[in-house]
């Protein structure tokens, strides 16, 4: 391989956050997140919310620990069979069904990282890959999941034994607050002693390791809590939309993430937030030109690199240089 | 004196109120399909030009005061894109009955929706027979094909023609294998014997290896239990490998006109499958397929799932026509269309069944030699007709709970 | 025939020709992908998007010019190897110096663009194109019937595959672009115009993907989405070769090629799996790959 040149990486930036400037912009999330039924569909926004959180999750991954990973869809889908199936054919009420979900893929994690961590950079990509690939297959074939039929008509039920799931606005608080759960848990791991040595294995293993630091254990743990807030948003997500399916599974599905966490700003707390909600729009928005949404996905993608790479989030950060 | 012209006002009150309840003209039909990928070219935009034709030809808006908008949306061939749509469609945009929608996961995903919410939905895309049997819901109602039908028609035909030995080459997904289980029993009922299956993957690029174990098999007829880029891929391959030449039959069990145009005659021929409308039958779908194909971009002639939403959403109105005006109530008006024999250019005379399946005769069809065609699109011989009442499922097999047994 | 776990040995040798002859189009889809990364270290994920519009090339050029399969073999490549040399010097030498990651997300939002446009216009279901006539027909080779044009794939790709490799590893020209990625500012002192060989390059591995794209046409629908399906697989054989390795991508395309023919013997469901199962063993034995260099 070449001498690199690498002038810029797609890791986050290295400005200090400042813990006032964060707290103003959550602030003002939650905020707009809370009136925002009263101006868009609330269906549409449960979606983008439990992408939201999947894209969130996915960049604690890739923007604090710099491993980029193709193959996290593989959480999403199988987080979202199983509390589909759990809720639907066990009969567990939701609450229980999505932690169980949410932990099976940390597990799942667990297996996958553990084989992935081994290699670096590009490789460890290929490999997140290859098993993603191979969860599709077993999810293709396994009985439970039914084929690409899916799994259909999945109870909402009642969670905590009282709060009726069917009724929408209820949905979306409960959405609302599994949300800012996962985001202040991704707020905590990056802020605490813990997110500091992945910053400090991402910026630098060799001396990390040279400080006497198990790096494959510290890279495997945020593999796992990665994978298992993924999993949180993909039971979630069945539960909301009813149905589990393939794609949720598909590679594609690991190429949409990589795209809202892009689009919303790479390693920057709020931009996959921003991201997700822009890709789930565009799609519902965008369905009545039917045949140009993927080109209007492919543009977007391609002005992102060559003159957005930082992500809008990103962009606005740098105009205030803040660090979001 | 006075209370006559009291009861009078009241009189005229009380008629006023009650023509301005049962005024609502108002009508939104939502075409959702695949537009950007595998289906796109045997729905997609074509079948929603297929319903506006329907919603013209009605005669509603002309004379009669109704208002009927068309819509229509992608749905990727994603359930949860679908249920989105369908879900902001009935919520917000006020949509009373969704048409189409093929690719059988995204159907079934709708189907629920749309019997949460007391909508219609007319299905002509799909082929999972499951929207009448175990899916079944006063609210829906599948209209064009299943997969039993193809597989019974195909099947039958073919075996008791003197195919009577099969080798399956099915996709390796739900929908692959619903067909070749369907097949299979028509086979077998008809005499014959499956000698061997092989599973493909979905979307494979190459069948010379399962095509070899076909030939290898000996078997008379080689079923394709698979769509779209599957077949064609297949059926190019088979002619490569000289397979018709060697004597066996090629049976496609899911095919559209679409498909044979992609393929070309030389590719296509001799090829025979299950449909239940071709453009060039008679005087009536010609005349429809011509106004279509001028209207259609790409200039193409309707397949059989646009000609079942034009048939579906024309018998809609007609429900609503009778009914005087929308009554926002999705199962009511179902009701009414399983009423109502239906009678369209395009599938002739037919009828609903209790548990929402549509009945009308089903064809077999060859693809002609080269030579025998005598211009784009004129591409089918008919083989034999299989009347409608034994084309579908037997409602006694049917597990739908609305057939009271 | 003795038969073998559960097949005739003669239905083997057929199966094996015919996975010999798949892995013929591994090997020269994945050469113009080795190229592009071993030489400049830019993943191409328009890769599949680009061998399609090699096979579109085709078809307009038989439809539109009359020209037939032989004039497309050279044609097609040409053209869509320049549109590669336009990609790459409008969109993919201002990424130069940044993570190669970049690379890959610009390619994966071209194969959108590409994909999406095509089918815009195309439809799904694709066009018809026919065998040429000289290589029409087959060979009863005894324990099979083997079409004359998939014979044909698997000598033309073995000679293009072959030629690449010589000219990249043996022929000055090769020297010079290695010694460019290896070092540019070194080479550039020597007079080289290292950007415009950077340019020719993406060209060239481009030209290849269309190259495999025109010899797919006949065999294989021409769809929009023909190379989707194509693409990941692709990778994956780079991946296993080794992604600096040229020889590497060969013979691992080969290889697989072999593996999938067997596995759709005994185990056809798996087919696509296959080659992600070996890719994750691969790289967790021998992390750069069977011939690569170091990671």
């Amino acid at each position: 391989m070449s001498v690199d040149t690498i002038t810029e990486t797609i890791t986050a930036p290295v400005e200090v956050a400042n813990p006032r400037d964060e707290q103003i912009a959550f602030v003002l999330m939650t905020l707009a997140l809370i009136i925002a039924p009263l101006f868009a569909y609330p269906f549409f926004l449960m979606q983008a919310l439990c992408f939201a959180l999947f894209a969130c999750a996915f960049n604690l991954l890739v923007g604090y620990v710099g491993l980029l990973s193709f193959g996290h869809a593989m959480f999403l889908g199988s987080a979202g069979y199983f509390s589909a199936h759990i809720a639907k054919v066990w009969g567990w009420p939701p609450e229980l069904a999505i932690i169980a979900a949410a932990l099976g893929a940390g597990v799942i994690g667990l297996i996958t990282g553990a084989l992935a961590i081994r290699r670096q950079g590009i490789y460890f990509s290929m490999i997140t890959l290859a098993l993603s690939q191979m969860i599709y297959f077993f999810c293709l074939q396994a009985p439970f999941t039914h084929g690409e039929d899916g799994i259909q008509a999945v109870p909402q039920g009642k969670m905590l034994g009282f709060i009726n799931l069917s009724n929408q606005m209820t949905l979306y608080f409960v959405v609302l607050a599994i949300f800012l759960f996962g985001f202040l848990a991704i707020h905590r791991i990056i802020n605490s002693p813990f997110g500091e040595i992945l910053k400090a294995i991402r910026e630098n293993e060799p001396r990390a390791i040279s400080l006497g630091y198990k790096t494959d254990r510290y890279k495997l743990a945020a593999f796992v809590l990665s994978a298992t807030l993924v999993g949180l948003a993909g039971a979630t997500k069945s539960i909301v939309a009813q149905n589990a399916s393939l794609t949720d599974v598909h590679w594609t599905m690991s190429g949409e993430v990589v795209l809202m966490t892009l689009v919303g700003g790479l390693g920057t707390i709020f931009g996959p937030v921003v991201g997700a909600f822009i890709i789930v729009a565009m799609q519902n928005y965008l369905a009545g030109f039917g045949q140009w949404v993927t080109v209007i996905q492919g543009v977007i993608f391609v002005a992102c690199v060559l003159a957005f790479r930082r992500g809008i989030v990103g962009e606005i950060a740098h105009l205030f240089k803040r660090s979001l | 004196m006075r209370s006559s012209v009291a009861i009078g006002a009241l009189a005229a009150a009380l008629a006023w109120a009650g023509s301005a309840a049962a005024q609502n003209k108002n009508v939104k039909i939502g075409a959702l399909s695949d537009q950007s990928s595998l289906y796109s070219d045997i729905g997609g935009p074509g079948s929603t030009l297929a319903a506006q034709m329907a919603v013209e030809d009605s005669g509603l808006t002309a004379g009669k005061g109704w208002k009927i908008d068309v819509i229509s949306a992608d749905h990727q061939n994603k359930p949860d894109v679908g249920t989105s749509i369908a879900r902001q469609w009935f919520d917000v945009d006020k949509v009373d009955v969704i048409v189409d929608v093929p690719n059988s996961g995204v159907a079934l995903a709708v189907n629920n929706v749309v019997k949460d919410k007391n909508k219609v939905f007319l299905n002509s895309g799909a082929g999972t027979s499951d929207l009448t049997n175990k899916a079944c819901t006063p609210n829906t109602i599948h209209w064009t094909y299943d997969t039993y039908a193809l597989a019974n028609g195909t099947g039958s035909a073919l075996t008791k023609g003197g195919g009577d030995t099969w080798f399956f080459l099915t996709a390796d997904y739900a929908f692959g294998a619903a067909l070749e289980r369907d097949t299979t029993n028509a086979v077998t009922k008809s005499g014959g014997k499956v000698l061997g299956t092989v599973r493909h993957p979905l979307n494979s690029p190459d069948f010379s290896s399962f095509l070899l174990q076909a030939q290898n098999s000996k078997a008379k007829v080689i079923g394709l239990a698979n769509a779209g880029g599957d077949t064609t891929n297949a059926v190019k391959q088979a002619a490569e490998f000289g397979i018709t030449q060697s004597g066996q039959t090629l049976a496609a069990l899911l095919l559209f006109i679409s498909d044979v145009h992609a393929l070309g005659l030389n590719a296509a021929q001799g090829l025979t499958f299950t449909e239940t409308f071709y453009w060039d039958m008679n005087d009536q779908t010609r005349a429809f397929a011509k106004k279509f194909a001028a209207k259609m971009k790409s200039g193409a002639m309707p397949t059989m799932v646009q000609a079942g939403v034009y048939s579906a959403v024309l018998h809609y109105l007609k429900a609503l026509d009778a009914l005087g005006s929308n009554p926002d109530d999705g199962a009511k008006v179902v009701a009414k269309m399983k009423e109502m024999p239906t009678d369209d250019p395009l599938f002739g005379k037919g009828t609903i069944r209790a548990d929402g399946r549509k009945i009308h005769p089903a064809y077999l069809f060859q693809v002609k030699k080269p030579g025998e065609s005598k211009g784009p699109w004129d591409y089918y011989i008919t083989k034999a007709t299989i009347p409608a009442d034994q084309a579908f499922r037997p409602l006694a097999e049917s597990e739908c709970t609305l057939v009271k047994k | 025939m003795i038969p073998l776990l559960g097949i005739s040995t003669q239905a083997l040798f057929g199966q094996l020709l015919l996975g010999l002859i798949n892995g013929a189009f591994y090997a020269l889809l994945s050469l113009g992908l080795a190229v592009i990364f071993g030489m400049l270290n830019i993943i191409n994920f328009a890769h599949g998007a680009l061998y399609m519009v090699g096979a579109f090339c085709a078809y307009f050029l038989l439809n539109l010019l009359g020209l037939n399969y032989w004039f497309a073999l050279i044609i097609s490549p040409l053209v869509v190897g320049g549109l590669g040399m336009i990609i790459e010097r409008t969109m993919l030498q201002r990424l130069a110096g940044l993570d190669h990651l970049y690379g890959l997300l610009l390619t994966f939002g071209l194969a959108l663009i590409i994909q999406g446009v095509f089918q815009n216009y195309f439809g799904s279901s694709g066009l018809p194109y026919a065998i040429p006539r000289e290589l029409a027909g087959g060979t009863n080779l005894g324990f099979m019937f083997l079409p004359n044009y998939r014979g044909w794939v698997i000598i033309f790709s073995l000679i293009v595959c072959l030629a690449t490799w010589f000219m990249i590893e043996k022929t000055r020209l090769g020297a010079n672009l290695r010694a460019a990625t290896e070092n540019p500012t070194l080479v550039r002192a020597f007079g080289i115009n290292v950007p415009r060989m950077v340019t020719l390059t993406y060209g060239f591995g481009v030209a290849l993907a269309a190259l495999a794209g025109v010899l797919a046409a006949p065999i294989n629908q021409v769809r929009p989405l023909m190379g989707a399906d194509f693409i990941i697989v692709v990778f994956a054989v780079v991946v296993i070769g080794g992604m600096g390795s040229i020889l590497g991508s060969i013979i691992t395309g080969f290889l697989l090629g072999l593996v999938e023919g067997l596995t759709k013997v005994f185990y056809p469901e798996a087919s696509n799996t296959v080659v992600f199962v070996i890719m994750a063993i691969v790289l967790l034995v021998k992390p750069a790959g069977l011939f690569g260099r170091t990671a």
